[in-house]
């Protein structure tokens, strides 16, 4: 197939003999979107013509580093300067530039043309995990690192297992239906961050406070993995991406189920907790939310401040609260990303655990209170 | 002070007249153009072996998968502060100490044009670098937001990268006084009969560098002087709640950033435009079209910078017009290479360590304009962006293009700033080790890219772990090889090295610093080098 060759063929035009490392990638991954396979073969074309400029610019050079050399008894002729020569080697790299720019072109517009979507999906940027809106299903989660973390860090002694998805692994993978056409609208929480699905050759910046766009179409079922892949702080390595594409009618099922979830999830705005109830909810919030910077035992990290004992958190419960509805520095504003009952239940768990005793009850209702403040 | 030293025969008379301070003063107090480049120098190879540590440490780091030596927050530092410090404080400040010690001598003048700004321009540049240095220690670490300090990233970070944007201002206006220097002397300053069109193309590219220099540092102090108001004053250039823009950051920041890779790139071309006539004992070829190829690639170089952008959306248009501008420049540049292999086309070539680092410029250079032609087709740059392709090619084109032409320039200059040869064997061991290690670390970072992998991530899915360990591997050897480089090579010159060396150590050398002594005496061309001698040189150089 026309792939394989081109690969191999960039080994050998490279001029090194990795043949032996077949099982390593070295070429780009193999595209599941017609887009994705013209930029596929744009760049095996690009590298032909370098290969040959390459072989032409070398074969001169060494040529004359073998010819010429005083040690072989070449005399230095007294030629310096030829405008004909110089003309030629003007035209003819310019003439190649416009072979080279002239697909790129027609590719370039085919990327730009958001047109004619068959669904759409908003793709936002958090530090450090992506978020999906699903706008004509109604269905939104987050889509977090799922590889255990005892799998990259603290893992003295023995070398723990790790599978071909390390690193590239989530919680809850993005899924569409294939062969429609995807528009991603994407934003960013933050700061800027990168969506980046190989096989499918799209990269767009999310930005925070502007949207952009994109699209994609994948012409095959399977699992895509991708990563952010623009630097946005300190798990910046830790946001993958996957894309399940599936049948239309194992979509239409995934829709239903997660339809189902989203609505057994939903929390009861005006229900009053009890303390143990709200701890182990907060618990929860504070695992996924918070222990990345916090730490899980609230000793902080770094730039990033202890919990335990933290004045913030023993002092006055409004402090704190506004502190997590609008955040300060690093600290990210969550008024945005979490329910009342999440914040609520959040600040009564902080409030609650290792050598943090208040006792004190946050309820729904006076987060709810504080925002309309 | 009159005897002047333009003929060799007076040379070793000269010493008495050398009354310069000694001790600490003499540096402190630098106003001579030998002393401040040799301090650059020095301040330049220190700064490389403090962001070649860091280096280090990021490649430890990825050696294997997991984490194991640094923090994700440390790691993104070291990629931040081993950025900034190679570009501000390694390779800028060793062009420029390379032009102070070398322009007046080659176009015959006493000294730089303003000897005491000259020595303000240098001592800037320590304090600055403390800077970068004690932001690790402060609360929140250094900047990590990478070299280019994206907003809003770069509002986020805590009171290192306020330390870092100090520094960036500091070294800004170094820079500034640098250029302001270096264009007033080459053109005021110029013996009688050196015309522009006879100077040595080391002095031209320095001269139009320093345009660049004037021209887009104060942009880059703008960028992160809006970046610092953001930060502490409320403002909201770069933040979309008060009516800001992050986008408009990376526009302002490019607009500075691509000018500058040919800051650091055209006094390497340079150098290597010196060296190859020289050892191909046969005069650069097309002189006008490389003078011509400069100019041009300087002002392409503010028409391109969006092609460091083409994944944050911009209009169709736009990621047009920056691909066919930026595909341009491989025009002139691939005139300049032509031009270097017609140099040495039926040539009579030797290969002493300066020609092989030359050499291996223009073969890596070469190799970083391959992989700088696909990036720059948007198409394709739409699956490379940020990632370790990228980190492949402009490796190819600054350590191989700046770093190796820098290499070639001290061993070509040695023996005249030293008074001593070099060790040929020692100085061609640490060009291989030199080119094998490097492209051992880079060369499978193409691969890496292409397979997706992206840049600044401390960890890595496992398919990427082979060619990882391998470039962790090369670039252990390739530190190691700068080290021997000091120890073996350059110390060992200074006290001495393989003898004493004539006033013209290569026999192909025909510009003007070959006609002072080695080394060179501390004041040089106080009575301006004579007319028949500036013609006699330009003529052997067939400059007419």
């Amino acid at each position: 197939m026309k792939k394989r060759a081109s690969w191999s063929f960039a080994a050998l035009a490279l001029g090194t003999s990795l043949s032996a490392l077949a099982d390593y990638k070295l070429n780009l991954q193999t595209p599941v979107t017609k887009l994705g396979e013209e930029v596929y073969d744009l760049h095996t074309f690009l590298l032909v013509i370098c290969s040959v400029i390459f072989v032409v610019v070398f074969g001169a050079m060494f040529y004359s580093i073998f010819k010429h050399r005083k040690a072989a008894g070449h005399k230095a002729a007294n030629f310096h300067e030829s405008t004909t020569v110089e003309i030629v080697w003007t035209i003819i790299p310019a003439l190649i530039l416009v072979a080279m720019a002239w697909p790129a072109t027609k590719v370039i517009i085919a990327q730009k043309d958001t047109r004619g979507a068959d669904m759409t999906i908003k793709v936002t940027g958090y530090q450090w995990k992506w978020g999906y809106d699903y706008l004509d299903e109604g269905i939104s989660f987050h889509s977090r690192l799922a590889t255990p973390q005892e799998q990259y860090e603290n893992y003295e002694g023995q070398k723990p297992v790790r599978n071909a998805a390390y690193m590239l692994e989530v919680d809850n993978p993005v899924v569409v239906p294939v062969g429609k056409r995807v528009r991603l609208l994407l934003t960013a929480n933050d700061v800027i961050h990168s969506w980046w699905v190989p096989a499918f050759a799209v990269k767009q910046d999310a930005i925070p406070g502007y949207i952009r766009d994109t699209w994609f179409k994948a012409e095959k079922e399977g699992v895509y993995r991708g990563q952010c892949v623009e630097l946005c702080g300190k798990d910046h390595g830790f946001m993958p991406i996957v894309v399940n594409v599936v049948s239309q009618e194992k979509y239409d099922a995934w829709v239903g189920e997660q339809k189902k979830l989203m609505a057994a999830s939903q929390d009861d705005p005006n229900k009053v907790w009890t303390l143990p109830e709200m701890v182990a909810r907060g618990q929860k919030v504070y695992d996924s939310n918070c222990a990345v910077c916090h730490q899980a035992n609230g000793k902080g990290q770094g730039a990033f401040p202890a919990l335990d004992g933290s004045k913030m958190v023993v002092g006055p419960k409004a402090d704190q609260v506004h502190l997590l509805l609008k955040g300060k520095g690093a600290m990210p504003a969550w008024e945005k990303t979490l329910s009342d009952t999440e914040i609520a239940a959040a600040i009564t768990f902080t409030r609650n655990s290792w050598g943090n005793k208040t006792g004190e009850l946050i309820q729904p209702a006076e987060i709810k209170a504080a925002r309309s403040m | 002070m009159t005897t002047t030293v333009h003929t060799p025969d007076h040379a070793h008379g000269d010493d008495h007249h050398d009354h310069h301070p000694h001790g600490l003063t003499r540096w402190l107090a630098a106003t001579n153009h030998k002393d401040i480049g040799t301090l650059y120098m020095w301040f330049a190879f220190i700064m490389f072996l403090t962001g070649g540590v860091m280096a280090l440490c990021i490649r430890a780091e990825l050696f294997s998968p997991g984490l194991q030596f640094v923090r994700p927050e440390l790691f993104n530092q070291f990629t931040t502060l081993h950025g900034l410090i190679m570009v501000f404080g390694a390779i800028m400040p060793a062009f420029t100490g390379l032009a102070n010690w070398m322009i007046p001598l080659m176009i015959g003048a006493p000294d730089m044009a303003f000897a005491r700004m000259n020595n303000w321009s240098f001592w800037l540049l320590p304090p600055a670098a403390l800077l970068l240095m004690i932001s690790f220690a402060v609360p929140g670490g250094a900047a990590a937001a990478g070299w280019t300090l994206y907003a809003p990233l770069s509002t986020q970070m805590g009171m290192g990268m306020d330390l870092t944007i100090f520094a960036i201002h500091i070294m800004g206006i170094s820079s500034i006084m640098g250029a302001i220097n270096i264009i007033t002397t080459i053109l005021n300053m110029r013996a009688p009969g050196m015309t522009m069109m006879k100077m040595p193309m080391f002095v031209w590219t320095s001269l139009i560098t320093a345009y660049l220099l004037i021209a887009v540092m104060p942009v880059l102090a703008g960028a992160v002087t809006m970046v610092l108001t953001d930060r502490h004053f409320g403002t909201s250039f770069f933040n979309a709640a008060g009516g800001g823009d992050p986008v408009l950051y990376q526009h302002i920041f490019w607009f500075f950033g691509h000018p500058e890779v040919y800051i650091m790139a055209l006094p390497a071309f340079g150098v290597v435009s010196q060296v190859i006539p020289t050892f191909a004992r046969k005069t650069l070829f097309g002189y006008h079209s490389m003078v011509y190829a400069t100019s041009s690639i300087a002002i392409l170089s503010f028409m391109v910078w969006a092609h460091h952008m083409y994944s944050v959306g911009m209009p169709v248009t736009a990621q047009l017009f920056f691909m066919y501008a930026t595909t341009l420049i491989a025009v002139p540049t691939g005139v300049k290479v032509f031009n270097w292999i017609a140099t040495m086309w039926k040539g009579s070539m030797t290969f002493e360590t300066p020609m092989l680092f030359a050499i291996g410029f223009v073969c890596l250079f070469t190799m970083g304009g391959f992989s700088g032609v696909v990036l720059s087709i948007a198409a394709v740059d739409i699956q490379l962006h940020d990632t370790y392709y990228v980190v492949a090619h402009f490796h190819y084109v600054l350590v191989a293009g700046a770093l190796f032409s820098l290499f070639a320039a001290v061993y070509y200059w040695l023996p005249k700033w030293t008074g001593f040869m070099y060790s040929e064997t020692r100085g061609k061991i640490h060009f291989w080790w030199s080119m094998i290690a490097f492209n051992v670390t880079f060369f499978p970072m193409h691969f890496l890219g292409l397979a997706g992998m992206p840049r600044r991530i401390p960890d890595y899915a496992v398919q990427f772990t082979e060619f990882n360990a391998l470039a962790s591997v090369g670039a252990f050897a390739f530190g190691i090889a700068q080290i021997y480089f000091l120890f073996a090579v350059l110390l060992p010159t200074i006290r001495g090295g393989a003898g004493p060396a004539p006033a013209k150590p290569w026999e192909g050398g025909n510009t003007l610093e070959w006609e002072v002594p080695s080394p060179a005496p501390f004041h040089t061309w106080e009575q301006p080098p004579s007319r028949e001698l500036v013609d006699k040189l330009a003529a052997q150089q067939q400059l007419h």
